[in-house]
């Protein structure tokens, strides 16, 4: 990428420096506001108007005739009544707690290791590490799907092929058949294809870690776990905070993958979580009032679950 | 010292064998592209593609479609890359070099925002670009790509405009620079691996995102290359799966995407900045 600038009229000679201060403060009173307007209008175009329409969408009964024009009728809080007075709502709600906690977890716990990993080797191991994540994580996600789909191939796929030859008798198992190990194989592909990033930009993080500030504590006597707790963690602890937030938002959210899989031959009404509930509710049954609601569910829920880390993450602000 | 070393060539190999894991279903499209029908219908898998050939590509792309696919895919993908860096850049700029009211909040907002399921969205947005006549769109796909990417790049940016030191741009006006000139001589150039990341960022989740494109591109002309590839797998399904052709076209999906990865890689690490404050 090109960082060629052009220098600007230099309008300002020396002999202005004394009115600088006055004259900065003055532009940064109002330059933010234009720096930020640009992102302000796209949200509000694109965002904006899509989630106010659910908000209102969610307390009235709109489905298939409201597709065809008529009117929706307005009915409070039935939505929400319904559901959780619905079973199925607090089992696909627990399965999806269950599933992105987990996914998340382990997304952070094994990012970080690869990235310790990679700041302990050789620079050709780093590299190889590195490209081999970098391949991972570029792979379009229809794309990947596909391919684990032909992995876990019941009849020809590698995995099962792998198994038999360690001994296991997985000739013709299909794992997408038991909602147990559906989530199992979903468990892994999230976290193959989330790691990449985490591992990354935990790297990336402690790359900006002065050498010598570590160099010094060495020096100092300070062990190599030492370094890692006292120095290091520390450091990159806004960038776990983060990227761990991240991780958990994304896994509840998890659509593509679940859908493919059940697409691939799992049982769809036992493996539904929220992303895939919401899709069914409304593509499925056109009904938009319930698929609106549980939206609006999933976001408090998503707020609450991560309400710590904005908080902290805010303070970091003051 | 030699302890040191074994202890390094363990990890190594370590690193090297993970990599390999990870990696391993990049390589088995990339293996099962090129190998005829008859041999991945074998119970004992092929490991090397040798003997391959390029027919499950040519049988691929043979309708045509996947031309126009790759055409609409570019298109929106690069006006995207282009929209949220400049969007992200200067939301960015904002949040780390100006203190303001409404500051807290804005950052709030993003963090908000960044957490809206994009599933609870998708019927709102497709009636949006329906009513506004932009369905089918590459205009309205695009923007609605950029909305959902600029948050998170605004993050990216943020941290990397923070971590170039103010300092660094306080001696350059010290050294007679206007404020502006002081950002743009020293601080941009440092940013730039900043830029690149976050433009690598938005690449990828606009050339990758299903859910959004399959909801407002639902003409045949205006599919985007996952579109194509999720109904080139479903038309494949429906006899029993060729699987050399459905990984040719996963191939044809990715490809681009990972050329352009390798040439941006280097750029992406970053020892620029601590290389700046040293000196």
């Amino acid at each position: 990428m090109s960082t060629e600038v052009k220098a600007p009229p230099t309008n300002r000679s020396g002999g202005e420096k004394s009115a600088e201060p006055a004259f900065r403060k003055r532009k940064a009173s109002k330059t933010p506001i234009f720096l930020i307007l640009p992102t302000i209008i796209i949200l509000l175009a694109a965002l904006g108007y899509p989630v106010i329409w659910q908000f209102i969408t969610s307390f009235q009964k709109f489905g298939l005739k409201q597709q065809f024009g008529v009117a929706p009728e307005f009915v409070g809080l039935g939505n929400y009544i319904e559901l959780v007075s619905n079973p199925e709502l607090w089992v696909i709600l627990g399965r999806s707690l269950l599933f992105c906690l987990l996914c998340a977890a382990s997304t952070v716990a094994i990012g970080g290791l690869l990235a310790l990993l990679m700041k302990r080797v050789g620079t050709v191991a780093r590299l190889i590490l590195q490209v081999s994540m970098l391949l991972a994580w570029a792979m379009p996600v229809v794309a990947a799907m596909t391919v684990w789909v032909w992995l876990i191939d019941w009849r020809r796929g590698v995995l099962n092929w792998l198994l038999v030859q360690f001994g296991i008798d997985a000739q013709g198992h299909n794992w997408l058949a038991d909602p147990v190990t559906f989530f199992v194989i979903a468990m892994i592909i999230v976290v193959w294809m989330s790691v990449p990033f985490v591992a990354l930009s935990i790297y990336a993080g402690l790359t900006q870690i002065s050498g010598e500030v570590l160099e010094a504590a060495a020096m100092d006597g300070a062990t190599g776990w030492q370094r890692t707790r006292l120095i290091i963690m520390p450091l990159i602890a806004p960038v776990l905070s983060i990227v761990l937030l991240l991780q958990i938002i994304w896994d509840l959210r998890v659509f593509t993958q679940v859908k493919l899989l059940q697409d691939a031959g799992g049982v769809a009404n036992e493996t539904h979580m929220l992303g895939t509930y919401i899709y069914q509710l409304g593509v499925g049954s056109g009904d938009f009032g319930t698929a609106s609601a549980v939206s609006i569910l999933m976001l408090i829920l998503t707020v609450a679950i991560s309400w710590y880390y904005v908080r902290s993450l805010m303070k970091e602000e003051n | 010292m030699s302890r040191k070393k074994l202890t390094t060539a363990l990890f190594s190999i370590l690193a090297v064998a993970i990599a390999l894991v990870w990696v391993f279903p990049v390589y088995w499209m990339f293996n099962s592209s090129f190998l005829p029908n008859v041999v991945l219908q074998s119970t004992t898998p092929t490991f090397l593609p040798f003997g391959g050939s390029l027919d499950n590509f040519k049988a691929a792309v043979a309708d045509g479609k996947f031309f126009g696919a790759l055409a609409i895919s570019l298109t929106v993908t690069l006006s995207t890359v282009a929209a949220v860096l400049i969007i992200a850049f200067l939301g960015a700029l904002a949040i780390s070099r100006f203190k303001f009211k409404g500051r807290k909040s804005f950052i709030l907002a993003l963090l908000l925002i960044q957490m809206l399921p994009a599933e609870g969205m998708f019927i709102a947005q497709y009636k949006m670009m329906s009513s506004v006549g932009l369905l089918n769109n590459i205009l309205g796909l695009t923007i609605l790509y950029t909305a959902a990417v600029v948050p998170f790049t605004i993050w990216m940016l943020r941290g990397f405009v923070a971590g170039v030191p103010a300092e660094l741009e306080e001696a350059a006006m010290v050294d007679g620079l206007s404020r502006t000139q002081a950002f743009l001589k020293i601080t941009f150039p440092l940013l730039a691996p900043g830029l690149v990341a976050s433009g690598v960022y938005a690449f990828l989740q606009a050339w990758n995102e299903f859910t959004v494109a399959l909801v407002v591109m639902t003409e045949d002309q205006t599919k985007t290359l996952p579109l194509w590839l999720r109904g080139f797998v479903q038309a494949s399904a429906t006899r029993e799966t060729d699987w050399g052709m459905v990984m040719a076209a996963s191939m044809l999906v990715a490809v681009p995407v990972i050329i352009f990865f390798l040439i941006v890689q280097g750029k992406m690490s970053s020892g620029l900045v601590s290389g700046a404050v040293k000196g």
